[in-house]
C-alpha cells in the first residue's frame, strides 16, 4: 500500500528518490566547503612561510650568523651570540630533561598501575597545558630573584620544564610498547631488571624517544616567553651561563618590537633562521618516528 | 632483588619524585610569589581595573577582558575552520593529498609564536588597519564592537593571530577523534543510503562531538597562555573598550611586558598573582578538555 507521500512518478522515481539530486548537491558543497576550510589551514602557513622567507632572506649572511650586534645606527651587526646562546641554553636544558625524563617514564611505564602514577601522569599532561610564561616566573621565583641576577642557566630550566612533560608521556609509552616478550627473554637470560631496561628494553624503545626529544627541543628552540626574564639578553659573548644570556628568539622579539628599520630588517633573518631549525627538527622527528614504527613491525 | 634492582628502582622513584616536586614547586611559588598581592588587595584584585604602578593600585580586570575577548575570537575563527579541516582530513581527502595536507597543518603548529607575532605587527596589522578595519566598520559600525579608531593592533588583531596559532591544534585532535569514531557507523550509515557529506554531518560528527569540543577546549587553553605574539600585536593598554578595534591587554602579555620593569615588591608580586590567575585557569581549562578527548578517543592513543 502506498501513501501520497511515496507516490511513483511518470518516471518510475519515487519523491524521496528525485530529492537525492538536491542532496548530492548538498554533498558536493559541503565537500568543497571542507577542502576550503582544509586548504585555509595550511595556505595560512605557506603565506607566513612567504612573508618570512622573501624579508628575512636578504638579510641573511656571513656576517649576520658570526657577528656580535652593533650598536643603534651602526648598520650591520648580527646574531651570532643569539645562536651561540641558544645552543648552549638549549644543550643545558636538554642534558637536564632527558634524565628526569626518562626516569620518570620508566616508572610509570614499569610500576605504572595504581594512583600514584595515574596523579603522576594527569600532573605531566596539566604541565604541557601550563603557560610558558608562567613557567618562565617560576624559573624566575627559583633561580633568578634569589641569586639577584638574571642567568642562561634559569632560560635552561624553564625550558627544561616545557620540553619535561612530552618526554615523560613519550618514554613511557615508548617502554610500553617494546613486547613484554622481549623483556622476559632478557630476564630469562639472567639479566637483573635493570640490565634488562638499560640494554634492552631502552635501545629498542630508542627512536621514540628520540622522536620525541626532537620534539621537545623544535618546541623549545622558538620560545621567547620566559626568556624574557630568565636569560634576559646579552650584547657579548657570553658562554657562561651564571651570567645573563643573548638568546636568537629574544633578538627577534627585541627587534621586532624596536623603531628601527635595520633591526626589523635583522628580526626577520632571525625569524627565518627561527622557522628553518624548526622545521628541520620536526622533519627529523618525523624521519626518526617512520623508523621507529618500522623498528617495531621488525 | 639484586643489589643493583634495588638501585634502579630507587633512582627511578627518585627522578619521578623530583619530576612530582617540581610541578608542586611551580605552583607553590607561584602562590608565595603573589602573597603580598594577595593580602594586600584581596579577592577585590580579581574585579577592579585599576592599573597603576604609581600609586601601587593594581586590579586584574582589564586583562581577564582582553585575554577573554581575544581567546573568544580565536575559538570563534578557529573552530569551524579547524572542525571542516578534520571533516575533510579524515573522511573525504584521498590519502595522496590528506598526508602532505596534515603534515602543513602540522608544521603551522611548529612555527615559533614570536614568528607570529612577527607577521602579525608588519603584515596583519596593517592589513586589518587598512583593509579589514574599514570593511567591518562599514558593514557593522552601528555596533560599539565595531566602532572607534582603527589602530591595527588591538583586541581583533591579537584575536585573529591566535586563530591561525590554534587552528592547527583543533584540527589535528578532532581528525584523531573523527578518525576513532567506528567503521561500523559510518558503514551503516551509508548502507541508508547517505552521500558522504550526510554520513559526516548527520552521523560521524554527532557521534565524536565531546572529543571536537574538548578540541576546541584545548585550543582555547592554548589561546589563553599565549604570550608573545599577543604581545606584539594587541597594542599593551590596560583599558576596558567595547570596541575590538581598541587596543588592549592581556594577563600573559602584561607580565611578558611589565615584568623586568617592575620596581617596588607589591608591583612584581601583582604580576605574579596574574600569573598564578592564568596557571589555575589554564589547568582547569586543560583538564577539561582532555576529560572531553579522552571520552571519546581514550587516554593512550
Amino acid at each position: 500500500m502506498t501513501t501520497p507521500s511515496d507516490a511513483i512518478d511518470e518516471r518510475g522515481f519515487s519523491p524521496r528518490y528525485r530529492r537525492l539530486g538536491r542532496r548530492r548537491i548538498y554533498a558536493s558543497l559541503g565537500t568543497a566547503l571542507a577542502l576550503c576550510c582544509a586548504a585555509i589551514a595550511a595556505g595560512a602557513l605557506l603565506v607566513i612561510l612567504f612573508y618570512v622567507a622573501v624579508q628575512g632572506i636578504g638579510a641573511i649572511n656571513w656576517a649576520f650568523l658570526t657577528q656580535l650586534p652593533h650598536p643603534v645606527g651602526v648598520p650591520g651587526g648580527g646574531v651570532g651570540n643569539g645562536i651561540l646562546g641558544m645552543l648552549i641554553i638549549i644543550g643545558l636544558a636538554t642534558a637536564m630533561a632527558v634524565p628526569l625524563g626518562l626516569l620518570t617514564g620508566i616508572y610509570l611505564a614499569l610500576f605504572g598501575r595504581g594512583a600514584i602514577p595515574e596523579a603522576l601522569r594527569f600532573l605531566s599532561d596539566v604541565l604541557s597545558g601550563v603557560p610558558s610564561i608562567a613557567i618562565g616566573l617560576f624559573a624566575y621565583a627559583v633561580l633568578v630573584a634569589p641569586l639577584k641576577h638574571f642567568s642562561g642557566f634559569s632560560a635552561s630550566f624553564a625550558f627544561m620544564m616545557l620540553m619535561l612533560p612530552l618526554l615523560v608521556r613519550t618514554s613511557e609509552q615508548a617502554i610500553r610498547s617494546v613486547p613484554q616478550t622481549v623483556r622476559e627473554g632478557a630476564l630469562a637470560l639472567g639479566m637483573s631488571n635493570f640490565r634488562a631496561t638499560m640494554f634492552i628494553v631502552l635501545p629498542t624503545a630508542r627512536p621514540a624517544i628520540i622522536t620525541a626529544l626532537l620534539l621537545a627541543i623544535a618546541r623549545v628552540t622558538g620560545e621567547t616567553a620566559p626568556l624574557l626574564f630568565t636569560a634576559f639578553g646579552s650584547q657579548f659573548w657570553e658562554t657562561s651561563p651564571n651570567n645573563p644570556m643573548a638568546v636568537l628568539a629574544l633578538q627577534v622579539f627585541n627587534y621586532a618590537i624596536s623603531p628601527y628599520p635595520n633591526w626589523q630588517q635583522q628580526a626577520w633573518g632571525g625569524a627565518l633562521l627561527l622557522i628553518v631549525a624548526v622545521f628541520v627538527l620536526s622533519l627529523g622527528a618525523r624521519f626518526m618516528l617512520r623508523r621507529a614504527m618500522r623498528g617495531l613491525d621488525a | 632483588m639484586s643489589p643493583a634492582d634495588r638501585g634502579f628502582a630507587a633512582i627511578v622513584y627518585g627522578g619521578s619524585v623530583l619530576f612530582a616536586l617540581l610541578i608542586a614547586g611551580l605552583f607553590v611559588e607561584l602562590v608565595l610569589g603573589s602573597w603580598p598581592s594577595i593580602a594586600a588587595f584581596g579577592p577585590s584584585f580579581i574585579w577592579k581595573s585599576s592599573w597603576d604602578p604609581i600609586t601601587s593600585k593594581f586590579g586584574a580586570l582589564p586583562m581577564i577582558y582582553g585575554t577573554v575577548v581575544t581567546s573568544f575570537i580565536a575559538i570563534a575563527l578557529a573552530a569551524f575552520v579547524g572542525i571542516m579541516a578534520a571533516v575533510f582530513l579524515a573522511d573525504f581527502a584521498p590519502r595522496w593529498l590528506a598526508t602532505p595536507l596534515s603534515f602543513l597543518i602540522e608544521l603551522l603548529a611548529a612555527v615559533p609564536s614570536v614568528v607570529y607575532g612577527l607577521w602579525g605587527l608588519f603584515v596583519l596589522a596593517p592589513f586589518v588597519r587598512t583593509t579589514i578595519g574599514p570593511a567591518l566598520q562599514h558593514a557593522l559600525g552601528w555596533t560599539p564592537l565595531f566602532s572607534g579608531p582603527i589602530y591595527g593592533v588591538g583586541l581583533l588583531t591579537a584575536g585573529i593571530i591566535l586563530a591561525l596559532m590554534i587552528v592547527p591544534t583543533v584540527t589535528a585532535i578532532s581528525r584523531d577523534v573523527i578518525a576513532a569514531i567506528p567503521r561500523d557507523l559510518r558503514e551503516a550509515s551509508a548502507s541508508l543510503g547517505t552521500t558522504k557529506w550526510e554520513t559526516a554531518t548527520r552521523v560521524v560528527l554527532p557521534a565524536a562531538r565531546v572529543g571536537i569540543f574538548g578540541a576546541c577546549v584545548l585550543g582555547l587553553g592554548r589561546a589563553l597562555g599565549e604570550t608573545i605574539a599577543v604581545t606584539m600585536v594587541i597594542g599593551n593598554r590596560p583599558e576596558i573598550s567595547a570596541s575590538l578595534f581598541a587596543p588592549s591587554y592581556t594577563l600573559a602579555s602584561v607580565i611578558a611586558n611589565e615584568f623586568t620593569e617592575a620596581t617596588t615588591g607589591i608591583y612584581i608580586s601583582a604580576l605574579i598573582e596574574l600569573g598564578l590567575i592564568l596557571f589555575v585557569v589554564s589547568i582547569i581549562v586543560n583538564a577539561l578538555a582532555r576529560l572531553m578527548i579522552w571520552s571519546v578517543r581514550g587516554s593512550r592513543a
